[in-house]
C-alpha cells in the first residue's frame, strides 16, 4: 500500500528520524497559516502517490507565507503531470508546507526486502537527490548494497560500513547511526516493503534530516497495521480497483476493450496474453478466486461493466474442485439479473463440464462456449470486432 | 520414482479442522494420500474423517511417523505453524496459505537455514505425484502418471498446463507449485536439480510469471547444468509495470521482472517456449517425441 509523503514523514518522526517542520494543507489559506509559523523560506510540495513530482513542477520554493499561499493555490485542484503519472496527470488535493533547509550534502538511504535472499537490504549512495533508478542504470557502482541478516537486525557494524562507503565523518557518525537504526525500526515495526529517504540531507549546521520520504507497506500485513490502513487515501486509487478490493476480488484496469473474468492470478494473466496473441486487447486483470459463486460472479460482472470501454467479456474458469455446473448457473443468473447485452464467451474446464455447457445452451442469453483458451479468445475477439 | 512424495509418504495437516483444511483433507484422502494426523490447537482428541487431531505438531510427531506436513492455517498464524513444523523436524513442509506477511516469511527462511526441513510455498497449490500422493489443493483427476515434471509459480495455470499435458497423451512424474509470493521456500533451481536425478522425469514444463528473478536463475541453471528438455511459458506479457497482478510476487518494479527478459533468458538457455498458454501440452509432447527419436538415433551405429 502506498501512503503520502506527509504521512511517511509523520511515521518517521514517531520513530525518531529528523524531518523538516511542516504540515499538510488542503486550502491556500491553511498553507499560508502553516508557512507563517516558519521563519524564512518554505517548500510547498504536491501530495500525490506518484513519484517524479519535482520534475513535474510539484515541488516549489516560496520566500514567504503569501507566496506559499499563492503556490498552494496554483497546485491545489490542478492535475500534476510527472514522469510517473502518465499524460493524464494526477489531481492534487493536498500540499505539504514545510521549512526549507540549507543543504550541504544529499545522500540516499533506503531499506527494502530482497526477494532472492529473503533478507532486508539497505541501499546507500553518496549521490542522493537524483532518480535512483536512473542512477542504478547509469552508475551502478555508486549504489552500495548491504544485506542484513534478519536474525541480527541492523547492528552498528553494518551502519559503520555504510558510513565509510558514504564518506560520513566522525562528527556525523553518531547521528547517522541513530538515523539508520531508526529507519530500520520503522521498517520492521510498520511491516514496510520499502522505506526510502531521498535525499537524506546534511544541513548547513551539520544535522541529518529526511528531506523526502517514501514508504510502502506490505499489503499482507495490513491486518496488524490498523494505523496504516487508516492512512489509505481512496482518492488516489482507481475507483473500480477499490470497489473490487472491497469485494475481495483482485482487479486491475488496463487499456483494452475485452473484459476478463478468470479464477487464479496466473491463469488470469495467461488469458490476457492469449487475447493479445489473437489480436485483441484485454480491458483488465480480474481474479475471482477459488470460490466462483453467484455473488462473486455478479460482483465481477458489475466491476467489468463499470469500465465503459468494455465491448465483450471472456470468462475462463478452470473448475477443478469447483463444479462447472455451479459456475454456469452463477454466470447465467448474474448475466440475466444484470441484463447483459455484450457478447460473452465462456470457457469452463473441470468437473461436470458437460452439465455446465448444457446450462448455457438452455439459457436464452447470447453466451458462447469454448473448449479451450485459444478458441475462447478467438471467438471473443471476433465477436467484438464484428460488433464494432 | 518421483521427487519428494510417493505412495507411502505419511502426512500431517496443520489446520485440519478449518473449513478449507477439512475439505482438502478429505480430497487428499480420497486421492489415496496417507494422512496420519492433524493439528489444530485446542482440538486434541477430535477426529476429521477418522484422522486424529492433536494440539501441537510435537505431540502428533510423538505418536506418528510423519514425513510431510501440509499447512492450511490462516495467514496471520501460518508462519508460526511453519516454524513449529521445522522445529519438530518435519522434513517436507507444504504451505498452501496465501497472504502471509513478508517479514514473517523472511524470518521463516532465515530459520530454515541449516535445518533438515524443506519448505514448498507459501501461496502454492502444493505437490502431487499422480496416482500416488497428493499434498495440496489441486484437482486430482486431471493428472496422469507419466514422464513430465511440472514446476510453476501459479495455481490454476498449473492445472491448465497439466490438463493440456494429459490431453496431449503424456503424463506427469511430479507437479509442484513453488508459490506466487516474493519470498518462497523452494526455487525452480532446487526442483530442477531434483528432476535431473529422477529417472522417471524425462522432460520438464516450467511455468513462470512476471516479477523477481526466479526464471532467470532457472535459465542459468538449465544452460549450465540441466540435461533434460524443458518447455517454458511465462505469463504477464500484457501486464503493466508497477502493478501487482494478483500474486504478491507478480510485479514489474523498476523495469525489472518483465516477461520479455525472462522469455529471452529461457530461450537463450535452450528452453522451448510455448507460443501461447494453450500450446503448453502439445509443445512438451512434441519436444519429448523429438527427444525419443534422438535417443533412437544414438543407438544406431
Amino acid at each position: 500500500m502506498k501512503i503520502h509523503e506527509y504521512q511517511a514523514k509523520a511515521i518517521l518522526h514517531d520513530f525518531g528520524v529528523p524531518v523538516p517542520f511542516g504540515h499538510p494543507a488542503t486550502t491556500p489559506e491553511l498553507a499560508e497559516k502553516i508557512a507563517e509559523k516558519i521563519t524564512g523560506r518554505v517548500v510547498v510540495k504536491a501530495q500525490i502517490h506518484a513519484g517524479g513530482r519535482g520534475k513535474g513542477g510539484g515541488v516549489r520554493l516560496a520566500e514567504d507565507a503569501s507566496e506559499a499561499k499563492k503556490i498552494a493555490g496554483e497546485l491545489l485542484g490542478q492535475k500534476l503531470v510527472t514522469p510517473q503519472t502518465g499524460p493524464e496527470g494526477s489531481l492534487v488535493r493536498q500540499v505539504l508546507v514545510e521549512r526549507a533547509l540549507e543543504i550541504h550534502r544529499e545522500l540516499y538511504l533506503a531499506i527494502t526486502l530482497d526477494r532472492e535472499t529473503a533478507s532486508q537490504v539497505v541501499m546507500a549512495s553518496a549521490a542522493g537527490g537524483v532518480d535512483i533508478e536512473e542512477l542504478a542504470h547509469l552508475h551502478p557502482q555508486k549504489i552500495h548494497r548491504f544485506f542484513i541478516d534478519t536474525a541480527l537486525g541492523l547492528r552498528p557494524f553494518y551502519v559503520r560500513r555504510m558510513a565509510h562507503a558514504l564518506k560520513i565523518g566522525k562528527q556525523l557518525l553518531p547521528s547517522f547511526l541513530q538515523v539508520a537504526s531508526n529507519l530500520y525500526s520503522t521498517f520492521i515495526a510498520r511491516d514496510c516493503s520499502l522505506v526510502e529517504v531521498n535525499p537524506l540531507v546534511v544541513t548547513g549546521d551539520h544535522r541529518l534530516v529526511a528531506l523526502d520520504a517514501k514508504i510502502l507497506i506490505d499489503d499482507n500485513s495490513l491486518f496488524r497495521q490498523p494505523e496504516i490502513e487508516a492512512m489509505r487515501d481512496p482518492e488516489e486509487e482507481d475507483s473500480l480497483e477499490r470497489e473490487a478490493m472491497e469485494s475481495h476480488l483482485s482487479y486491475i484496469r488496463l487499456e483494452g476493450n475485452i473484459g476478463c473474468m478468470v479464477n487464479g492470478a496466473g491463469l488470469a494473466m495467461a488469458t490476457m496474453d492469449m487475447i493479445q496473441h489473437v489480436g485483441g486487447a484485454p480491458a483488465n486483470f480480474l481474479d475471482v478466486g477459488g470460490a466462483a459463486d453467484v455473488e462473486r460472479i455478479e460482483k465481477a460482472f458489475r466491476i467489468l461493466m463499470g469500465d465503459s470501454r468494455v465491448r465483450g467479456v471472456l470468462i475462463n474458469i478452470f473448475g477443478g474442485i469447483v463444479r462447472c455446473d455451479r459456475v454456469a448457473e452463477g454466470v447465467v443468473e448474474a448475466a440475466a439479473k444484470l441484463k447483459m447485452v455484450l457478447p460473452i464467451v465462456v470457457r469452463l474446464e473441470g468437473t461436470n463440464v458437460k452439465e455446465g455447457r448444457a446450462i448455457f445452451r438452455k439459457s436464452k442469453l447470447a453466451i458462447e462456449t469454448a473448449s479451450d483458451m485459444l478458441e475462447a479468445a478467438t471467438k471473443i475477439v471476433r465477436s467484438v470486432q464484428e460488433a464494432s | 520414482m518421483s521427487i519428494f512424495v510417493h505412495r507411502e509418504t505419511k502426512i500431517l495437516i496443520q489446520g485440519i479442522t478449518g473449513r478449507e483444511g477439512s475439505f482438502h483433507a478429505r480430497q487428499c484422502l480420497n486421492y489415496g494420500t496417507k494422512i496420519v494426523a492433524g493439528v489444530t490447537p485446542g482440538k486434541e482428541g477430535k477426529t476429521v474423517d477418522g484422522v486424529p487431531v492433536y494440539d501441537t505438531v510435537e505431540r502428533a510427531c510423538a505418536r506418528h511417523s510423519i514425513d510431510a506436513s501440509m499447512i492450511m492455517v490462516p495467514a496471520p498464524y501460518a508462519a508460526d505453524s511453519i516454524l513449529e513444523a521445522v522445529e519438530a523436524g518435519v522434513e517436507l513442509i507444504v504451505c498452501v496459505t496465501e497472504g502471509i506477511p513478508l517479514l514473517d516469511m523472511a524470518d521463516v527462511v532465515r530459520f530454515l537455514k541449516g535445518k533438515n526441513s524443506r519448505l514448498i510455498g507459501p501461496n502454492c497449490p502444493g505437490i502431487i505425484t499422480p496416482g500416488a500422493c497428493k499434498i495440496g489443493i489441486m484437482p486430482g483427476p486431471i493428472h496422469r502418471p507419466g514422464r513430465v515434471g511440472v514446476i510453476s509459480r501459479s495455481g490454476t495455470l498449473t492445472y491448465e498446463a497439466v490438463r493440456q499435458i494429459t490431453k496431449a497423451g503424456e503424463g506427469q512424474s511430479t507437479c509442484i507449485g513453488i508459490g506466487g509470493d516474493p519470498i518462497v521456500g523452494t526455487s525452480f533451481v532446487d526442483l530442477l536439480a531434483l528432476f535431473q536425478e529422477d529417472p522417471e522425469t524425462e522432460g520438464v514444463v516450467l511455468i513462470g510469471e512476471i516479477g523477481g528473478r526466479a526464471e532467470e536463475e532457472a535459465a542459468e541453471f538449465i544452460r549450465t547444468s540441466f540435461h533434460k528438455p524443458v518447455v517454458g511459458y511465462i505469463s504477464g506479457k500484457t501486464a503493466p509495470a508497477g502493478k501487482r497482478m494478483g500474486h504478491a510476487g507478480a510485479i514489474i518494479s523498476g523495469g525489472r521482472g518483465t516477461a520479455e527478459v525472462k522469455i529471452e533468458a529461457l530461450r537463450a538457455a535452450g528452453v522451448r517456449m510455448a507460443e501461447h498458454p494453450a500450446a503448453i501440452g502439445e509443445t512438451i509432447r512434441k519436444v519429448l517425441i523429438e527427444n525419443d527419436d534422438g535417443k533412437e538415433d544414438e543407438k544406431r551405429v
